[in-house]
């Protein structure tokens, strides 16, 4: 079973659509009793960063790191993987995972913000999320600050500066696209990781 | 690279695909889920629906049919027309849109934009502007173009900006339903007026159009609605003269 984390912040919809459509078990939850017994762990948010407080107010943050730890499979999406890192700009009270290094900021003033559409995917070899994924794919985004490439940047992207499009360490995985609106690539993506063990 | 956008809108009246459908080889070729489906096979980017019932008291039908093209569409899905409050967008939203379109409600109170924005995130809010040319300048028509609002389309596009709208849907009522192209000077107004994606629509006759609104224009994306009524087979056909035109599209896709 695959636990969609629902803290209170925007439309899961989509990605519970999505994994749907691939035939996973697949529930969109807000218990944290029902995320811990899960297999896998989904952790989709759009919007501000702050609304990555709401897995702070409601217990979830504990429950979804210590499965993480554990060695679930976990897929951060969209402010979901932003908050894998030390925390954004956009809302610097808030605390990230941190499990990445390095803070989520702001687009150069060089391109309009926010970054929306579909950008093409520089990806490096090895990656078990990205398995069978060409570099060049184009996947859809929509977000105002981005994640520096790091150590466990799997992909990259270019908008006025390269930045991280998908992270990958061991069982945690992030992707600052939209997998369950990038088409057939982010379906292959989301097949991936429902393969991953 | 970040590419343009070609976007697929879909008129629907109660519950129909109302004008943009009669070059679609499908069995059925007035169903707004299927058409959505088969512009997303062509390569459409994004697909939106506009729903232009007249009549409220066929919103359920709307809602349904929101939900039944929402289930097979894995690109951005995009639903307008007669949302006028929170909880209309809530039900658009619920039934499986990724991003509403506001017109008219948000020109009577800017203050809904940032009322949808503050639950579901701009990125999930695009607000429509019907603008006409009248002396000299451009004004903002409400209520499908039938009612003149006084109201300078520049200024709106930047207080809608302002208010947490994520994009803005800019149609051309000199320009729509001519096929003689995007109005490509009411575009790069608003485009370099405002730092989020602008969408040009109406007026769209050839791939040369798209071409246009993307290099003079300075969209980030173009939407047509009629899009198989010029000539072009399907939008594969015009991404590959865009792409051709080394305009940045998502091709193949």
């Amino acid at each position: 079973m695959i636990a969609i984390v629902d803290y209170g912040a925007g439309n899961l919809n989509s990605v519970k659509n999505a994994f749907d459509y691939l035939g996973a078990e697949v529930v969109v939850t807000a218990q944290p009793e029902q995320v811990a017994t899960a297999d896998k762990i989904v952790l989709p948010g759009v919007g501000h960063f702050s609304a990555m407080g709401g897995l702070d107010n409601t217990g979830l943050r504990d429950v979804v790191l210590q499965g993480a730890r554990a060695g679930k499979p976990f897929l951060g999406i969209c402010l979901g993987m932003q908050w894998l890192f030390e925390g954004s700009d956009e809302a610097p009270e808030l605390a990230g995972a941190g499990i990445f290094a390095g803070r989520c900021r702001p687009f150069p003033s060089s391109v309009k913000s926010p970054h929306v559409g579909w950008n093409s995917l520089a990806v490096r070899e090895g990656s078990r999320l990205l398995r069978n994924v060409a570099s060049e794919s184009f996947v859809y985004y929509t977000h105002s600050f981005q994640a520096p490439v790091v150590a466990a940047t799997t992909a990259a992207s270019e908008y006025g500066t390269q930045f991280s499009a998908a992270v990958e360490q061991d069982n945690i995985f992030g992707v600052q696209f939209h997998p369950e609106k990038s088409w057939t690539v982010g379906l292959l993506i989301l097949k991936n990781f429902c393969e991953v063990h | 690279m970040l590419t343009k956008r070609i976007i697929a809108c879909l008129d629907v009246d109660d519950g129909r695909v109302v004008k943009g459908v009669q070059f679609l080889n499908l069995r059925d070729a007035g169903d707004p889920a299927e058409c959505a489906a088969a512009h997303a096979r062509d390569g459409a980017d994004e697909i939106v629906l506009l729903d232009i019932t007249a009549t409220s008291n066929k919103r359920q039908t709307m809602l349904g049919v929101v939900s039944r093209t929402a289930r097979g569409l894995f690109i951005p899905f995009t639903v307008g027309g007669g949302i006028r409050e929170l909880s209309d967008a809530e039900a658009v939203f619920d039934a499986g849109a990724d991003k509403i379109a506001i017109n008219s409600a948000a020109v009577k109170d800017s203050r809904l934009i940032g009322k949808i924005a503050a639950r579901f995130g701009s990125q999930a809010v695009v607000v429509s502007i019907d603008a006409r040319r009248v002396n000299g300048g451009f004004e903002v028509f409400v209520a499908g173009g039938r009612i003149p609002t006084g109201r300078d389309a520049l200024q709106w596009a930047r207080e809608a900006a302002a208010c947490g709208a994520g994009e803005i849907m800019l149609t051309s009522m000199d320009r729509d339903g001519t096929k003689s192209g995007f109005d490509c000077e009411l575009v790069q107004m608003v485009a370099d007026a405002v730092s989020i994606p602008v969408i040009a629509s109406g007026g769209a006759g050839s791939a040369r159009d798209f071409i246009e609104v993307f290099q003079s224009g300075r969209a980030d994306a173009a939407l047509a609605a009629s899009i198989f009524h010029f000539g072009i087979e399907n939008i594969a056909q015009l991404k590959r003269e865009l792409h051709a035109a080394h305009v940045p599209v998502r091709w193949p896709c």
